[in-house]
């Protein structure tokens, strides 16, 4: 499961790949929305392990527009749904993370990212 | 008493290529929940598993942290278990977002001393081999996930390693402790035929 939760958090580790390597972009992507328990403390308290500005660009990409340019300052309900939707609910199941440095592909199958990188990328 | 997970949805199929719940998991299970209070006062909310194989460990874990708690769990290893799955070698692409992030990191190593050749062959290939093939000492692989733990590991965060009696566990804790300032403690221990077998638990010496 590909949930952008995950795709946060993950960063390009390509040898000598070390700056402009996050967010990966999504490619030919097959999207599900599979619907996850809402816990209000929980989403709350991952907020700030959430790069935002990557969070909201990759959000819009998939087509999910609920979530504002700037974290906002009061935090209230109706935002946090939002940001459980679009960092639980999201499944990217097919296509690749692509690096937007040194153009990596990593693919992801059956909802597994495949980050294993060749002997002689590794750094 | 906490129940053991349920994994009879996984079949003699899967288990030619993971790893099977055996003596040194359910070992692993009994110190988790020996260390129940101390895991749940954590607050966890990042959770790793290097090489889950069943999922079996990392479900357990879910389990001792309560449905209020809803830590994300990473399974590193290219099986699907009802983890967020990563297949990769160790922890390399969440290194750079995750630093001193995560709260509680779980990882029953390849332990069993082999060829250094055998070892290598294992980790490369999709074989079963690759859940227990250590190399020399047997510590080959858990070697190269010590250099990069405590990068990883959150403040507060608990480390828990299983290992065996001949890969020198003192050897271990002190090298833990002088290189990366990471103490530690005997959880469990116990022998399961010729296997004896720990379950050592790594902190921050000095937590701020």
């Amino acid at each position: 499961m590909v949930r952008l939760v995950t795709h946060n958090l993950l960063a390009c580790h390509a040898k000598d790949c070390n700056t402009n390597n996050f967010p990966l972009g999504f490619q030919n992507v097959q999207l599900e929305i599979r619907e996850a328990e809402f816990n209000p403390d929980f989403v709350r308290a991952f907020l700030p392990k959430i790069e935002w500005n990557a969070l909201v660009k990759t959000a819009r990409e998939l087509g999910d527009t609920s979530l504002p340019d700037e974290q906002p300052e009061m935090v209230d309900d109706d935002f946090l749904q939002n940001l459980h939707h679009v960092l639980f609910e999201l499944h990217v199941i097919e296509g690749a993370m692509v690096c937007p440095n040194c153009k990596h592909v990593y693919p992801i199958s059956d909802g597994i990212p495949n980050m294993l990188l060749a002997e002689h990328e590794i750094a | 008493m906490i129940p053991t997970p349920d994994v009879s949805h996984l079949t003699d199929k899967d288990y030619s290529i993971i790893y099977e719940p055996a003596e040194d998991t359910f070992l692993f299970l009994d110190a988790l929940e020996a260390d129940a209070g101390d895991l749940k006062e954590l607050k966890a909310l990042i959770c790793l598993e290097v090489g889950s194989g069943s999922g079996c460990i990392s479900s357990f874990v879910a389990q001792i942290l309560g449905p209020s708690v809803r830590a994300i769990s990473f399974s590193l290893a290219g099986i699907k278990v009802s983890l967020e799955c990563i297949n990769t070698s160790f922890a390399s692409p969440l290194i750079h977002r995750l630093w001193h992030q995560v709260d509680i990191i779980l990882f029953n190593p390849p332990y069993v001393p082999t060829e250094y050749e055998e070892a290598r062959f294992a980790q490369q290939g999709k074989s079963i081999a690759g859940a227990w093939a250590g190399g020399y000492d047997g510590m080959q692989v858990t070697n190269e996930f010590l250099e990069i733990v405590e990068d990883l590991l959150s403040e507060r965060g608990l480390f828990y390693l299983v290992a065996l009696k001949q890969n020198n566990v003192p050897e271990i804790q002190k090298r833990m402790l002088h290189e990366h300032s990471l103490e530690s403690k005997v959880v469990l221990q116990r022998r399961a035929g010729r296997e004896h077998l720990f379950i050592l638990r790594f902190k921050r010496q000095n937590p701020s």
